[in-house]
C-alpha cells in the first residue's frame, strides 16, 4: 500500500544538503511513499523571520500549507527539522483566531487550517513502519556502530511536535537497528549543536558540537547519524574548525539517516551523495564491507 | 413542648454588639417558648446550673442556647441538659457570636439577626425528638496492616496494652524500609540495631499473631466487629518446619535471582531469607527464578533441608480473623526514576537510587559495607547526589515534597566521607528542608565539617564519558551552568504511595488523595483517624514521613485503639439515617449513593425489598435522605422537617390575595 | 421577623458543618466584618441539602440563597459534595424555568481554614443580591389593615380566611 503525501523539501535540500534530499526521495520511493512536492513552495520562515516578526514568519509557512491544502492534502512532510518546526508552530499558532486573521491578511489565499506537518522520520516510523523497512533491507549494515543525534528541535516543544519522547527519542535508533546497524545509546542525542551560531559566534558551535563529537568518540562509534541539515553541517563541515579550536583530532563521519537507509536498500544513486560528505566515510563503510571506490 | 431560651452575653463578646435582653424578650413570643432569659456566661459553672435549675423549675422539655458556635460548646450544653434529665438531643444552639456579634458592629441589625437565629433554633427544636445511642459489643482485637516501623510500634503498644494483635505483612519479613537503612539521621545510629530488638519483640510477644508474606483480601463489618479475610501467599516452604538455618541458600544453584531486599544491588538465591535479622527468619522460594519452576528439575533445597520443609506443591491459603479495629500502616514506595530519561532512566549502572546506596553502605549489604560502584566495583571518589527526583516536580505528577530526602542525603554525604575519607560529595538541591529537632544542625554539619558541596540548582542531564558520569546542572546562586565529573550518582528518589494502596483503601472504605496517600479525618486534630470509624492510620501511608513521625503515629494509632477498647461496649452516634420501612419502596438508590456502604438491601417478612441502615457504619452525612424519592430514609436530627422548619422560620410563606 | 427595609434582604445560607460552617466560624474568630443579611442553616454535609430546601426558601420570599460545602476531594464524608455539586448545578440551570433569577442562587466551596475567603464570598454574594433587589412577589401581599381583618376573622372562628 503506497502512501501519497505532500512534500516540502526546504531550502537546504536544494542546496547545502542535497545529498539528504536525494537519499530522502530515494528511500521514500523504495518504500512506496509518493512524495508530491508542493508546487511553487517558498521559504518556511526559518531562523531569522520569527525573531523579527511572528506574523510574517507564520505567513511564510502558512503560504506553503495553503498550497498543500489546495492540492487536497491534509499532511505535509519535510526532512528538515527547522522547516518542520516552523510549519508546525505556524499551524499551532494559527489555531488562535485573531492570529490566523492577522496572518491571512498577508496571504493572497487564506489558510483554512488543519494541515498537519510530519518529519520524514516520523512518516517512516509511524506511517511506513519498521517492519516494512526491515523487509526492504538488501544489505544489512551489520558491524557498523552508530549513535543517533536528533538535535534540539526535532521533538521540542513536545506539546507542538507531538512525536516521540522529547528528552529521550528512540525513533531514529529503532530505524537504524531495523537496517542492521549496531546502535549505541547517545546520551547527548537532544543537546544543542550550536545551530546557526556558526556564523556570528563560531566558538559556541565549536564548543557545543565539540562536546558531541567528544562523547561520541568515547562511545566508540564509527559514525554519527543525524536528521538535520544544520546539525550535519556543524558536525561535518565544521569538524575541522572544531578540531582546530579544541585541539582534537576527530575524524567522525556524519551521515544523514536516509543515507544509511539508502545504503542498506542498495540504492546506488542515493548512495552517490556520500561523496559530498566532508569527513571521509570510507573507514566506517569498510566496517560493513562496503567501502566503495565510487564514493571515494 | 416547653422551651427555655438562654441568651449568653459571653462577657462583652456578644453583649457588646447585641442587645441580649431584647433578644430574650423577643424569644418569649415564639411558639412553645415558656422561659427566656439572658445570662452572663452560659458555659460557666453557674451558667450551666442556671439552665439546669430552669429546666427543673419551669418543667422545660427543650432548651435553646444562643451563644458561640456549636462546634465549640454543643457537647458542653448537651451534657448540661442531660444532667437535668432531658435527652441531650432536645437541645439547639444559635450561633450569635462567630456569626453575629463578631462580624458586624451595627447593634440594631445584629440584635435583629440574633432574634432570627434564635427563632430558627427554637423552630427546629420543636421538631426534635429524643435520640438514644445504641450500645453494642466489641471484639477487642486489632488488625495492623503493614510491618514497617509504624506498624511494629502500633503492634507492640497495642500488645503491651493487653490487646490481641493480628499483624499482616506483605513481604516475608517485617522491618519495612527502616530495616534496609544503614544509619539514621540525625543521630547516625545503626538502623538495624535499633529496629532489630523491636522486631524480635514482635516475634516473641504472646499477644501478637504475625502473618508474613500475606495480604488483606477482604474487609467486612464495621467498628468493633470487622471480619478480615487474609491471603497467606505461598512460600513453597513449610514455615512450621523451617528453622531458618540457611542451608538451602548455600546450596541453591540459581544464584542470579533478583534481590528484592537489596533493591537489585547484587543478586540472591532463588530460595532465600531476605536478610540475617529477618522476622520471621524463614525461607521462601522465588518461583520466577527457581529451577524447579522454570526448568522443571532441580530440587536441591528439598534434598538438603534438614527438616524436610520444602514443598513445591504448596498453594495460597486463606485465614479469617475477627477484629474490632484496624490500623493501616502500609508505608510508601520509592519513586521510579525511569520517568527521568535525562537521568538515564535506569540504564547507567553508576546512577543508583538512595535506597540502593543505603544497601551499598550497609555492613549487612551485598558489599559488606564497602562502597563499590556497580559498574566496575571501584571505590568512588566523587559522589554526586541529586535531590528532588520525583519530588516537587509537576512534570512527573509529584508536586509534593517528600520531606525526608534532604535529611537522608545529608546523612549519606556524611557517611560517604566516613567510608571514603578522600572522597568528595556534591549535592544538587532545590531548597534544603530540614525542620525537626537537630535536623538543620545536622545538615550544617554535613556542609561545614564533612565538606559536602551543596549546589543550588536542578540537574538537566547525566551522561557517561569514559568511566565517569558527567552531571550537568545549573548553579542558580552562581548563575552558571556547571558540570561535575562523578564516579557515582545517587538519586534522592522521593516517596510515593505504596503499590496497591488505593485498592486496600477501597477495601477499608477510607479515602485517599490523588497520589494514593490515605486521608486522615482532620489534617490537624485527627491525624491518625479516618472518616471510617474504627480504622486508623500510622506512618507514611498517610503521607511521606520520617522514622520519628512514623513511630509517633504508630503509638498514636495504638493509643486510639486502646482508648476505643477501654469500654466493653461502644455507643453509636444516633445522628444517623433511619429508614421508615412503611414508606420504603426498595429502590435501593440509597444503597448506591451511600459513600460508606452503610445501607443494606433486605427483605421484610412479606419478602418486600427494604433498605436498612447499619447504625455502626452510617456516618450521618445525609446524602441518602436527599436521594430517597419517598423521603423514607431520614437523617436523624437533620430530617427534612427539621431543616424545613428552619427555612420556614426565615422565609414564611406569605399571605397573598387571590 | 421583619426584614429591615432598605438595609437588609433575606438571604439564606446552607453550610456544611465540617468545612464551610467552620470557615464562617474562622472568619468570625478573626473578626472579618461581613454584611448582616445572611442567616446560616447548618447541615452535616452539602450532600444533605435537598434542592427543594432552596426552592422552599425562594418560595417563602428569600432574595438569595447561598450554599457552601467542602472543596471537592475534601469532603468529610468522602463524596457528599460531589452529589451536592451535581444537584446544585442542575438546580441552577433549572431555576429560570421556575421564574427565579439564577443569579439569586450560588454555591461555592470554602474550607474551615478559609476565613478570608468566606468573608469575600458573603460580601460579594450580598452585594450581588442587593443589586438585584428584593425577591419579586409572586402576588400582591395583604395590606396591614387586611391582615388585621384576616386575623380577626380567624379568631372569630371564620375558618382559614382563604376566601376573604
Amino acid at each position: 500500500m503506497s502512501i501519497r503525501i505532500s512534500y516540502y523539501p526546504g531550502c537546504s535540500g536544494k542546496g547545502t544538503s542535497s545529498e539528504y534530499e536525494t537519499s530522502t526521495t530515494g528511500v521514500c520511493q523504495a518504500l512506496d511513499v509518493d512524495l508530491v512536492e508542493i508546487p511553487d513552495w517558498s521559504c518556511c520562515g526559518s531562523t531569522p523571520a520569527h525573531t523579527v516578526n511572528h506574523v510574517l514568519s507564520s505567513a511564510l509557512s502558512a503560504r506553503n500549507l495553503t498550497l498543500a491544502e489546495q492540492e487536497g492534502f491534509d499532511t505535509v512532510t519535510t526532512p528538515c527539522p527547522s522547516c518542520l518546526s516552523n510549519l508546525k508552530i505556524a499551524e499551532h499558532k494559527m489555531r488562535k483566531e485573531s492570529f490566523r486573521e492577522a496572518v491571512n491578511e498577508l496571504l493572497d489565499q487564506p489558510y483554512g487550517g488543519g494541515v498537519d506537518t510530519k518529519s520524514v522520520l516520523q512518516v517512516l516510523v509511524e506511517n511506513v513502519g519498521l517492519d516494512k523497512v526491515r523487509e526492504r533491507v538488501k544489505t544489512p549494515l551489520e558491524g557498523l556502530k552508530v549513535a543517533c543525534y536528533y538535535g534540539c528541535i526535532m521533538n521540542r516543544p513536545p506539546e507542538v511536535m507531538d512525536f516521540d519522547d522529547h528528552e529521550h527519542p528512540m525513533a531514529m535508533d529503532n530505524l537504524m537497528e531495523a537496517i542492521g546497524a549496531e546502535v549505541i545509546p547517545f546520551p547527548l542525542k537532544v543537546e544543542c549543536c550550536g545551530a546557526s551560531f556558526g556564523i556570528p559566534q563560531q566558538n559556541i558551535v565549536t564548543t557545543l558540537s565539540g562536546k558531541l563529537l567528544e562523547v561520541a568518540k568515547g562511545l566508540g562509534v564509527d559514525a554519527l547519524v543525524t536528521a538535520c541539515p544544520l546539525c550535519q553541517m556543524n558536525l561535518d563541515l565544521r569538524q575541522g574548525q572544531i578540531n582546530a579550536a579544541q585541539g582534537t583530532q576527530h575524524s567522525l563521519p556524519i551521515f544523514y539517516f536516509t543515507q544509511l537507509m539508502a545504503k542498506a536498500f542498495d540504492l546506488s544513486d542515493a548512495v552517490q551523495g556520500m561523496k559530498r560528505l566532508i569527513v571521509n566515510p570510507q573507514k566506517a563503510l569498510a566496517k560493513i564491507g562496503q567501502a566503495d571506490k565510487e564514493i571515494a | 413542648m416547653r422551651i427555655g431560651v438562654f441568651i449568653c452575653h459571653c462577657g462583652s463578646n456578644i453583649a457588646g454588639t447585641v442587645d441580649c435582653a431584647k433578644v430574650a424578650d423577643a424569644a418569649k413570643a415564639f411558639p412553645d417558648v415558656v422561659h427566656a432569659e439572658d445570662t452572663m456566661y452560659a458555659c460557666s459553672e453557674p451558667g450551666q446550673q442556671g439552665i439546669i435549675d430552669a429546666i427543673h423549675e419551669k418543667n422545660l422539655t427543650g432548651v435553646v442556647v444562643a451563644s458561640c458556635t456549636p462546634r465549640m460548646h454543643e457537647p458542653t450544653f448537651r451534657r448540661a441538659v442531660e444532667r437535668a434529665g432531658l435527652n441531650k438531643y432536645m437541645f439547639e444552639m444559635a450561633n450569635i457570636r462567630e456569626h453575629v456579634s463578631w462580624i458586624g458592629k451595627d447593634k440594631e441589625l445584629n440584635t435583629n439577626k440574633a432574634i432570627d437565629l434564635v427563632m430558627m433554633a427554637a423552630e427546629k427544636l420543636r421538631h426534635n425528638a429524643p435520640l438514644m445511642a445504641k450500645k453494642f459489643d466489641i471484639n477487642k482485637r486489632v488488625l495492623i496492616i503493614g510491618g514497617g516501623v509504624a506498624g511494629i510500634q502500633a503492634a507492640l503498644d497495642c500488645a503491651e496494652g493487653g490487646l490481641e494483635v493480628v499483624l499482616v505483612e506483605k513481604t516475608t519479613s517485617i522491618g519495612g524500609k527502616m530495616a534496609k537503612l544503614d544509619k539514621t539521621f540525625p543521630t547516625v545510629d545503626c538502623s538495624c540495631c535499633i529496629l532489630g530488638p523491636k522486631m524480635v519483640d514482635v516475634a516473641q510477644h504472646p499477644n501478637i499473631t504475625l502473618y508474613a508474606h500475606a495480604e488483606v483480601e477482604e474487609v467486612n463489618g464495621y467498628i468493633g466487629n470487622f471480619e478480615i479475610r487474609i491471603k497467606q501467599k505461598t512460600t513453597y516452604v513449610d514455615w512450621e518446619k523451617c528453622t531458618g538455618c540457611g542451608l538451602c541458600m548455600e546450596k541453591c544453584p540459581s544464584k542470579k535471582s533478583y534481590d528484592h531486599f537489596n533493591n537489585g544491588v547484587g543478586t540472591t538465591t532463588a530460595i532465600n531469607i531476605p536478610f540475617p535479622q529477618a522476622i520471621p527468619k524463614k525461607a521462601k522460594i522465588d518461583a520466577e527464578y527457581c529451577r524447579m519452576f522454570t526448568k522443571g528439575k532441580c530440587g536441591v533445597c528439598a534434598k538438603v533441608c534438614p527438616t524436610g520443609a520444602i514443598s513445591f506443591e504448596m498453594t495460597d491459603t486463606e485465614v479469617t480473623e475477627n477484629v474490632g479495629a484496624i490500623v493501616a500502616a502500609t508505608g510508601y514506595d520509592l519513586f521510579d526514576h525511569a520517568k527521568y530519561p535525562e537521568y538515564g532512566a535506569g540504564k547507567y549502572p553508576d546512577v543508583i537510587t538512595s535506597i540502593q546506596y543505603e544497601r551499598l553502605m550497609s555492613a549487612s549489604g551485598p558489599t559488606s559495607g564497602h562502597i563499590k560502584r556497580p559498574s566496575d566495583g571501584k571505590e568512588p571518589k566523587n559522589v554526586v547526589f541529586i535531590q528532588c527526583v520525583g519530588s516537587r516536580d509537576k512534570s512527573v505528577n509529584r508536586p509534593y515534597c517528600s520531606g525526608f530526602c534532604c535529611m537522608y542525603t545529608a546523612k549519606q554525604a556524611i557517611l560517604t566521607k566516613d567510608h571514603i575519607p578522600d572522597s568528595r560529595s556534591f549535592v544538587f538541591y532545590m531548597d534544603i528542608r530540614s525542620p525537626g529537632k537537630d535536623y538543620d544542625e545536622f545538615v550544617r554539619r554535613s556542609i561545614e565539617q564533612y565538606d559536602t558541596q551543596y549546589i543550588r540548582g536542578r540537574v538537566s542531564l547525566i551522561y557517561p564519558q569514559g568511566d565517569k558520569m558527567i552531571v550537568r546542572g545549573a548553579d542558580t546562586l552562581a548563575g552558571a551552568q556547571v558540570e561535575v565529573e562523578a564516579d557515582l550518582v545517587v538519586l534522592a528518589v522521593g516517596a510515593e504511595s505504596a503499590a496497591g494502596a488505593p485498592q486496600l483503601a477501597e477495601k477499608l472504605r477510607i479515602s485517599y488523595d490523588s497520589y494514593g496517600f490515605y486521608m486522615e479525618s482532620h489534617p490537624k486534630l485527627k491525624p491518625v483517624e479516618t472518616n471510617t470509624a474504627g480504622v486508623f492510620l500510622a506512618g507514611a501511608c498517610q503521607g511521606p514521613k520520617d522514622i520519628p513521625s512514623s513511630v509517633g503515629q504508630g503509638s498514636a494509632a495504638a493509643a486510639k485503639v486502646l482508648s476505643l477498647f477501654s469500654k466493653d461496649q461502644l455507643e453509636s452516634d444516633p445522628q444517623i439515617a433511619l429508614v421508615n420501612a412503611s414508606r420504603c419502596i426498595g429502590c435501593y438508590k440509597c444503597v448506591e449513593t451511600c459513600p460508606f456502604g452503610a445501607v443494606k438491601e433486605e427483605q421484610d417478612r412479606f419478602n418486600n425489598p427494604k433498605a436498612r441502615v447499619i447504625e455502626t457504619i452510617c456516618q450521618g452525612c445525609g446524602v441518602c435522605t436527599v436521594t430517597c424519592p419517598q423521603s423514607a430514609i431520614q437523617l436523624q436530627h437533620f430530617t427534612d422537617n427539621q431543616i424545613l422548619a428552619e427555612v420556614k422560620a426565615l422565609c414564611p410563606s406569605m399571605m397573598v390575595k387571590n | 421577623m421583619p426584614v429591615y427595609d432598605g438595609k437588609e434582604l433575606r438571604i439564606v445560607g446552607f453550610l456544611c458543618n465540617w468545612c464551610s460552617y467552620g470557615g464562617a466560624d474562622t472568619a468570625g474568630v478573626a473578626r472579618f466584618h461581613q454584611a448582616t443579611d445572611l442567616r446560616i442553616i447548618r447541615v452535616p454535609c452539602s450532600g444533605r441539602i435537598d434542592p427543594l430546601f432552596i426552592l422552599k426558601a425562594f418560595q417563602g420570599g428569600a432574595a438569595g440563597v447561598l450554599v457552601s460545602g467542602c472543596h471537592p476531594r475534601d469532603c468529610h464524608y468522602a463524596e457528599g459534595n460531589y452529589y451536592a455539586r451535581r444537584r446544585l448545578e442542575l438546580l441552577k440551570r433549572f431555576l429560570p424555568v421556575t421564574g427565579i433569577d439564577p443569579e439569586r442562587f450560588e454555591y461555592t466551596w470554602v474550607s474551615a481554614s478559609e476565613g478570608p475567603r468566606w468573608q469575600h464570598v458573603v460580601q460579594t454574594f450580598t452585594d450581588r443580591i442587593h443589586k438585584l433587589g428584593p425577591a419579586p412577589l409572586l402576588s400582591e401581599p395583604l395590606t396591614d389593615a387586611e391582615m388585621v381583618e384576616f386575623q380577626r376573622q380567624v379568631e372569630a372562628g371564620r375558618g382559614c380566611g382563604c376566601h376573604i
